[in-house]
């Protein structure tokens, strides 16, 4: 089997500016934090990214990486709602594609399955439609006749997903409660980047899970990166929790831009996830 | 219960308001009960753990606990029943067999419900939580709603953004796309409201002990109805204080959202 071994700056250089990156996980949770600290010290810029938002699409709007956000929700789960995220909508930075969260798993879905839409009644007299003038409704070609709304799929250049574990050849394992929807990121992208906590052997993926625990295939990888605590401020059980005290310190960042002046020097310019982790370190 | 002889204190507010969205889900049988929010939540335990004891219900991460357990303690032991990640739920949403009660930060005589953003969505005033689940919500199954802090800001003559649509929006829509929307109650600090009127405008369903008419009517942007005959909201009984305060929220986190 191919051996897709890469660091996180090998997978940035793969990314090019204006492109539409997806982001797996799900609020503050196993998102691929080193990918996204990769994303933030590179040069990209004007980038579309879809997401179950959460402290990347935070990170990515108060760095100035985005030109258009495409979410289901944008929160930190323990904080409501994603302090630079905020900002960006408040302020006007961002454009943005806000849909309902079920619809947005559509969209992702159809973009996985390569047809150009899926239907749903979510949205059908909400301002979903009013906030995003370029949906469609379908007319069912059945005897009902329904009208329904048509989720377009998202396709997405390149996907970013972290899991527990993973092989080189880039079967992903997770081991937490939920998957999320990080198989489907990874089948709707051209190019899937995949983040782990850990590498191991292919014949020791079943050490810590059982098989239906296996819900990437390498067939839908080109990379894989070994980073532990690579979620980190984010969850990625049963490996480690959230980080709150950290993530309540990136929160007030958003009020503050001296605090926020002081975690990026401190944080963000980590050239490498390893100095990063040393960063972390020193902290407590 | 033969511990109901503890419960010594009179009703609060809190535990007259969890009783209250407990009744909402009164007659809903086999269905996934997902409140959000503390009083929701607690309301909808009360509700399994008494009158409906067929609800399944979310412990809100990731399984089905069959057994009653409290509030605010991620440790407490569960008797998981199932597994519903995030996927699972949304697929419960369009099956229709679920009822939830969301918060509402504005909301409209027609229970238009608005959780997005003050202001103009393009560039808002205050970015709220965003559209969330709000739209298939309401398409697909009953939806009711908790609104802590009844005044005339959060009850509106118009809703700045519609999360979740209401009846008037419905009527445009009509059939048979809106077969399945319910707005089932509205619970406030000073009432218990419904739509259950010849055009589906909210009216009055009973009033919290104490709370008068002229009071609600004070707080309330729009006409509502109902005034002329409104009820009182019952209250809890002994068993139920006795489950409210020691067995689903020992901690008193339900009073957090008073303040």
């Amino acid at each position: 089997m191919v051996d897709k071994r890469m660091t996180e700056d090998e997978v940035v250089a793969e990314l090019k500016d204006g492109m539409t990156i997806g982001i797996g996980g799900w609020g503050s949770r196993r998102k691929p934090m080193s990918l996204v600290r990769a994303m933030l010290r590179s040069d990209l810029k004007d980038l579309t990214v879809v997401a179950y938002g959460g402290p990347d699409i935070g990170l990515l709007c108060a760095a100035g990486k985005l030109r258009r956000a495409v979410y289901g929700f944008v929160s930190l789960d323990s904080i409501p709602l994603e302090p630079h995220f905020r900002q960006a909508r408040q302020s006007g930075a961002i454009e943005f594609t806000e849909l309902d969260e079920g619809a947005f798993y559509l969209g992702l879905l159809a973009a996985a399955h390569r047809v150009p839409f899926y239907p749903t009644r979510a949205g059908l007299g909400s301002d979903m439609l009013t906030m995003n003038p370029e949906l469609r409704t379908v007319t069912s070609p059945y005897d009902d006749g329904e009208e329904l709304v048509a989720i377009p799929a998202f396709k997405l250049d390149a996907a970013l997903i972290h899991m527990n574990r993973a092989d080189a050849a880039g079967n992903g394992q997770f081991l937490g409660p939920d998957l999320y929807f990080d198989d489907l990121f990874a089948m709707a992208a051209d190019k899937t980047y995949l983040s782990t906590e850990k590498i191991v052997p292919t014949e020791n993926l079943l050490d810590e899970g059982p098989v239906h625990t296996l819900r990437i295939q390498r067939i839908f990888t080109d990379g894989v990166v070994e980073a532990p605590q690579g979620a980190h401020f984010t969850e990625c059980p049963p490996d480690y929790g959230r980080d709150e005290a950290f993530q309540r310190e990136y929160a007030a960042t958003a009020r503050d831009p001296e605090a926020w002046e002081a975690f990026r020097s401190t944080y963000l310019e980590s050239p490498s996830h390893a100095e990063y982790l040393k960063a972390l370190e020193a902290r407590s | 219960m033969s511990n109901s002889e503890q419960v010594t204190a009179e009703a609060t507010i809190d535990e007259i308001c969890v009783m209250a969205c407990a009744e909402a889900f009164r007659g809903d049988g086999e269905i996934l009960c997902n409140p959000i929010g503390t009083v929701p939540i607690v309301g909808g335990r009360l509700a399994r753990a008494t009158f409906e004891p067929d609800l399944v219900y979310t412990d809100t991460v990731s399984v089905l606990p069959a057994n009653d357990f409290p509030v605010g303690d991620p440790d407490a032991p569960k008797v998981v029943e199932s597994w519903v990640p995030y996927r699972t739920v949304f697929d419960i949403v369009w099956s229709g067999k679920r009822h939830v009660m969301m918060g509402a930060s504005q909301i409209d005589q027609w229970g238009n419900q608005n959780i997005a953003a003050i202001g103009d969505f393009r560039q808002p005033k205050a970015q709220l939580l965003g559209l969330r689940g709000a739209p298939g919500n309401l398409i697909n199954h009953p939806t009711s709603y908790w609104v802590p802090n009844h005044s005339t800001r959060s009850f509106v003559a118009s809703v700045d953004v519609v999360s979740g649509p209401g009846y008037d929006r419905m009527r445009e829509i009509g059939s048979p796309g809106n077969r399945y929307h319910e707005v089932r109650r509205v619970v406030s600090n000073l009432g218990v409201f419904d739509f259950q009127t010849d055009d589906n405008r909210m009216r009055i369903a009973s009033l919290h002990p104490g709370v008068t008419v002229e009071q609600v009517v004070e707080a309330t942007a729009f006409e509502l109805a109902g005034t002329d005959d409104a009820a009182e909201t019952r209250l809890p009984t002994d068993e139920e204080l006795y489950l409210i305060r020691e067995v689903l929220d020992p901690g008193g986190a339900r009073k957090a959202e008073f303040r």
